[in-house]
């Protein structure tokens, strides 16, 4: 009887799967953290234009999001084919929001609210004419911090 | 048949925690989108009703005017997008009247004195879409970073960018002393480059 019994070939061992768990769960919870959730579902169509001179966004708590832009496909029939805006969930109209930025400023605290900051998220092909409405009622209710959100890349081709 | 000893406790499968957690990877895999936002930071004048119109001399304004076809006009010349940046940089550090120790430019008397007194002031039709009204927006907003930039690495050894972004950053209040460091010298340059870039309301048709 010989101590170093020699293997048996042919026979691949197998790996262990113990660890996968404990893998997978490590890259469930980078995923879980790195997530930000979409809030609004948008009914209008918004492609932001190109900038490269842009300044990232502090955090969440203090934006707040004004959308504008054609509504939809199907929701053409419905809300007409002309630029529109839309505030959270709803479609809006200029004169609401002022009420919108109020109750954003209600949501937040007190401290926060210098920093609140309103960030435009206008589709390219929206006419000025309506961003300047925008930007005259945000100017009226005193909400001057504004970011026009754009996609990175460069505006002149 | 042998029954098992009382005092060890009966084993729970964990062979299908893998998949459990496979399942909530992928749907996190799915919904997610990284990535901050990012967009160009503006501070909106005051709302006035009637607002007061400042005297300027004619040689400190250039004026940008966008057409509904989204053409540009700048000081009454076509101009196309791609030299605008360089137009706004040349018109900002003309230093007609040779005050400005930190200028480049080459003192032209039909272009600005100072870039203290340098005004750009924008004019959009109302049927002139976001898109150009962005791309003009980012290329006057460059310009300004460009001679801001400059001027803070030469003085302070980081570009304004960083140091406006870290100064107006809310989490900075946490380290002690930093935004109070901060302050003195991003006040600085805004005195020495100070953006002036003012709209006017689109003309409505």
């Amino acid at each position: 009887m010989s101590k170093f019994k020699k293997k048996k070939s042919g026979g691949t061992p197998a790996i262990s799967t113990a660890s996968l768990p404990d893998i997978v769960f490590m890259l469930l919870f980078f995923f879980m953290t790195a997530t930000t959730m979409k809030d609004s579902d948008l009914k209008i169509e918004n492609t932001l234009p190109k900038a490269n001179q842009t300044a990232k966004l502090h955090k969440k708590q203090y934006v707040m999001y004004l959308y504008a832009g054609k509504p939809n496909e199907r929701y053409r029939s419905s809300l007409g084919g002309s630029d529109r805006i839309q505030l959270a969930d709803k479609m809006a109209s200029t004169a609401d929001i002022k009420n919108f930025v109020i109750l954003e400023r209600a949501n937040r605290n007190s401290e926060d609210e210098k920093y609140l900051t309103a960030s435009l998220k206008i589709d390219k092909n929206v006419k000025m004419g309506l961003v300047s409405d925008i930007k005259l009622e945000l100017r009226k209710i005193d909400q001057l911090k504004v970011n026009y959100t754009t996609s990175q890349g460069n505006p002149v081709e | 048949m042998a029954r098992k000893e009382r005092g060890a406790p009966p084993e729970v499968n964990a062979g299908s925690m893998a998949d459990i957690a496979f399942l909530l990877l992928i749907f996190f895999l799915v919904t997610t989108t990284i990535g901050v936002d990012q967009g160009i930071n503006r501070l909106l004048p005051r709302y006035e009703p009637n607002p007061q119109v400042p005297i300027v001399n004619e040689k400190n304004i250039l004026t940008v005017l966008v057409n509904k076809d989204n053409q540009l006009l700048v000081n009454e010349k076509l101009v196309d997008i791609k030299d605008l940046r360089q137009t706004a940089i040349d018109f900002i550090e003309n230093n007609g009247d040779g005050t400005c120790s930190y200028c480049l430019g080459k003192k032209d008397p039909n272009l600005s004195q100072s870039p203290q007194k340098a005004i750009i002031s924008l004019n959009n039709d109302g049927q002139t879409s976001y898109g150009t009204y962005i791309a003009v927006q980012n290329e006057l907003v460059g310009a300004y970073n460009y001679l801001r930039d400059r001027e803070c690495k030469k003085r302070y050894g980081m570009t304004f960018t960083e140091m406006d972004y870290i100064y107006n950053d809310p989490a900075s209040k946490a380290t002690e002393g930093l935004v109070d460091d901060l302050k003195p010298k991003v006040e600085k340059i805004q005195e020495l480059i100070p953006m002036r870039l003012s709209e006017a309301e689109p003309k409505k048709n």
